[in-house]
């Protein structure tokens, strides 16, 4: 203990302590540091390997009309034949591939609306009994989630844009339908008919059906936020999130409901209840009539 | 008809009312009262029976429904609209469809009934058109009929528009444009209608307006002219189909009681149960799909009911022309399509009567009806009418064909466009020709008769098959073509006009007379050999060896 405290109170003790406490500062960052280094380096490699994959499903989906930097292409006379997608966004591209639109197959007025390509399908099936094919499954499609992901992660690094909007934000329960339903009869009606039925444009183009459960309340949101094709962008100042949940609510409700009354015909407005009433109803009562004038009472029976 | 006396379950209450009323001797004459059997006879039938159903099902509607625009917010059953601003006419209409036991039902027998109701009024216009039941002296009946068709146009357009649903009011605005386009009268006419602006006028007048007129005056009218209808049917008998024994003076049918009471009572069980089935399994005007009405929402697919599409079609194909002079601006865009193509229609359909007399003629009295095919002229112009109508009505649904057959909205337009002219012409071609195709057939069959299937070999090893007279009830159906008959030469010997010929309309009625009967075919038995009005080369087997038939 002396000569502890004969050593403290040497000239040099100071540098000592303070040498020594940097000492163990450095050992205690040495023991961490070197871990969190390799995780960060790890990490970075990662990110690198997704945004390759990513880039490299784009040139192997996408460049071919999109251009080989996403800048777009454009016909011999200067007609755009693919627009740019610097800034489109995560929300553009999981739309459109999730959706089945992009890769396109063949141009026309509108890209139609079909099964995904299998490298982007998350919609197959996982519920086999076998396990074997229930592990392939799931594996394929963890593999088409994460190639979507990839995908989305590579286009937003080219120029941003918004993003995939969160599962909160689409959750039909947490939306007003009343709201909603005035909204959508307002903003989205005119096009895709009053229980989102869909509808004809001009020009060969057309509003799809909403009104089929395969139209996820996600790609309902993502569409109002970007706008594809014939429709127009609904922001979020135009429509806020809370609006844009209620159309969905709206939407996604009513194509649950039961129909009260019977079949639906089609929902889809007078044109099918006329052709019921002349075909079935007329048609049914012709019938009757024929029957009917064709019996001949037995008494009277005259030829 | 009759002179037996009434079956016995008839005649005590007959005893009872003639004992107060000394109407016996009307009853037991109209009990056994004769009525020709022909299913297509039933068609008016449908339309009487929907009118009752119609009157039941509308008067338990209106025990709940409220025709009022004030605005409430609905809190009834149908949560999706909870807390929205809607009409009262509208909240009350959702309240008979949800809250109401019943109610959905109702509404959806009284709208079925009126499509049905339409069409079967339509169907029947037509087969008695394509007969020439409308023949004198049945033109006044058939003036009622074409009025109780238009009236039931209007009566379905307010009646639709009374739940006050976005699809009604959408239709009220195309109501509103229409009537604004006549020129000179339109806006007044559009002010004194609504009661001041659109929607809903200063005092929310429209839709009380519009009520009235559906469960009062035009009801009160369509009864009347239906009363007056089967009254005049009553009284001229009704025609029948050319059979047997039917002829010009006197009707081969079934008596009223028991016969005829039955069918029919049947047919109105038949009708209501069809009814009953559509508006129990098929939706129909859903209108808590459609929302409130708001003048700033619409919906694609905004379709009137199917008797309005001839309208909505003739607007959605017009090209938008307008005619702006001295500060007035005339709408043509709007009004051709409101009144030419259905004043084409209905006022044709107004006039051919008299215009069919003034061209053949004939001025008889006509109890038995055409074949169609017997009257190639008329049923070609039928037919063309038929197309014109029909294209019209499908332009009306335009936008839902081109939704659901994939098509270009565009192109639907300028196809009806063209084809709304050119369609009529063909269809009327077409027609004729097949008209007068099946009169040849005729004619074939009753100078040659029917193919036997018996196949003869000659003597020198020539094969044909032996025809057989038709049966006489087919003769009889065959036999019922009358001969065109030829117009007078214009100027006789002395150079003297024919009567009726002289002047611009004389030389007009000549020359329509003249296509009217240019290329009859007489459809005629005649003797042995007799070749005349089949030049044209039919020569099935057996038709080149006259000697072989035997009549």
């Amino acid at each position: 203990m002396k000569r502890f405290t004969a050593w403290r109170r040497r000239p040099w003790a100071g540098y000592a302590v303070v040498l020594a406490a940097l000492a163990a500062i450095g050992v205690i960052y040495a023991g961490f540091s070197p871990q969190s280094d390799r995780a960060e380096a790890a990490n970075a490699t990662q990110a690198a390997a997704d945004l390759k994959n990513g880039q490299q499903l784009f040139n192997q989906n996408c460049a071919s009309c999109h251009g080989l930097n996403a800048e777009g292409t454009k016909d011999a006379k200067g007609n755009p034949i693919a627009p740019s997608l610097l800034g489109v966004g995560a929300a553009s591209v999981d739309f459109q591939v999730s959706t089945g639109r992009m890769p396109a197959m063949n141009p026309g007025a509108q890209m139609p609306r079909k099964e995904p390509i299998p490298a982007f399908d998350t919609s197959i099936r996982t519920d086999y009994a076998e396990p074997e094919k229930r592990e392939a499954a799931e594996k394929q499609k963890a593999q088409a989630e994460k190639n979507l992901a990839d995908l989305r992660e590579y286009v937003t690094s080219l120029g941003g844009g918004p993003a995939v909007p969160p599962a909160g934000a689409v959750d039909p329960k947490g939306g007003d339908a009343a709201l909603g339903g005035k909204l959508f009869r307002t903003n989205c009606a005119q096009c895709h008919s009053f229980v989102g039925s869909g509808g004809a444009l001009t020009g060969g183009k057309y509003a799809p059906p909403l009104d089929k459960s395969d139209v996820t309340p996600t790609q309902i949101y993502e569409a109002m936020l970007t706008g594809p094709q014939a429709m127009p962008v609904f922001n979020d100042t135009t429509l806020t999130p809370k609006d844009k949940q209620a159309i969905i609510a709206y939407v996604v409700q009513t194509r649950e409901e039961p129909n009260p009354g019977g079949n639906g015909l089609g929902r889809i407005g007078p044109v099918s209840e006329g052709l019921v009433g002349w075909l079935v109803g007329i048609g049914l009562l012709v019938l009757a009539a024929m029957w009917i004038t064709a019996k001949k009472p037995k008494k009277l029976k005259k030829s | 008809m009759s002179e037996a006396s009434a079956p016995k379950a008839v005649e005590g209450p007959l005893n009872f009312l003639d004992d107060r009323l000394g109407s016996t001797t009307f009853f037991k004459r109209n009990m056994k009262k004769v009525f020709p059997d022909h299913w297509s006879f039933m068609l008016g039938e449908i339309a009487l029976y929907c009118f009752i159903i119609l009157l039941l099902t509308g008067t338990f509607l209106t025990l709940w429904f409220h025709p009022s625009m004030n605005e409430v917010h609905y809190d009834g059953s149908y949560t999706k609209l909870t807390g929205v601003k809607m009409s009262e006419a509208y909240a009350s209409t959702l309240h008979i469809s949800f809250d109401v036991r019943g109610g959905l039902l109702m509404r959806q027998i009284h709208h079925w009934a009126a499509i049905l109701f339409m069409a079967s009024i339509l169907a029947h216009m037509l087969r008695v058109f394509f007969t020439g039941a409308y023949r004198k002296p049945r033109e006044l009946n058939w003036l009622i009929g074409l009025g109780m068709f238009t009236l039931g146009m209007l009566e379905g357009l307010f009646g639709y528009s009374l739940p006050d649903d976005l699809l009604s009011g959408t239709g009220l605005r195309i109501t509103q444009g229409v009537l604004e386009s006549i020129p000179v009268v339109g806006t007044y006419g559009y002010m004194f209608l609504f009661g001041g602006e659109f929607p809903e006028g200063e005092y929310g007048d429209i839709i009380p307006r519009l009520f009235t007129l559906h469960i009062l005056l035009i009801p009160g009218l369509i009864l009347g002219l239906v009363t007056a209808h089967m009254m005049i049917m009553w009284h001229q008998k009704h025609t029948a189909m050319p059979t047997q024994k039917q002829t010009e003076t006197q009707v081969y049918g079934y008596p009223f009681y028991p016969v005829f009471m039955a069918k029919t009572g049947a047919y109105f069980l038949f009708t209501f149960g069809v009814l009953a089935l559509l508006g129990a399994f098929a939706q129909i005007n859903p209108i808590w799909l459609f929302g409130p009405y708001d003048p700033g929402a619409i919906s694609s697919a905004s379709q009137p009911d199917w008797y309005m599409g001839v309208l909505e079609g003739s607007l959605r194909i017009m090209p938008n022309w307008e005619i702006t002079a001295w500060g007035h601006t005339l709408s043509l865009n709007v009004l051709i399509p409101a009144l030419v193509p259905l004043g084409i229609v209905f006022g044709g359909a107004g006039a051919w009567p008299f215009v069919e007399q003034w061209v053949t003629g004939d001025k008889r009295h006509h109890h038995v009806n055409d074949r169609p095919r017997n009257a190639p002229v008329r049923t070609g112009v039928g037919m063309a009418a038929v197309t014109f109508y029909g294209l019209l009505w499908l332009a009306g649904a335009n936008d839902v064909l081109a939704e659901r057959f994939h098509l270009s909205l565009f192109a639907t337009t300028w196809f009806f466009r063209f084809a709304v002219f050119v369609g009529p012409v063909l269809a009327y071609i077409i027609t004729k020709r097949v008209c007068l195709g099946l009169q040849r057939k005729d004619a074939d069959v009753l100078g040659h008769g029917v193919e036997s299937g018996v196949i003869l070999m000659s003597p020198d090893g020539e094969f044909t098959e032996r025809h057989e007279p038709a049966r006489p009830e087919e003769r009889t159906v065959l036999l019922s073509k009358e001969r065109a008959k030829e117009q007078p030469p214009a100027t006789d010997a002395n150079g003297i006009p024919a009567p009726g010929s002289k002047g611009p309309m004389g030389y007009v009625r000549s020359r329509l007379n003249r296509a009217w009967t240019f290329d009859d075919i007489p459809v005629e038995e005649h003797g042995h050999g007799d070749h005349d009005g089949h030049d044209d080369g039919h020569t099935i087997e057996g038709g080149k060896e006259p000697k072989q038939i035997s009549h």
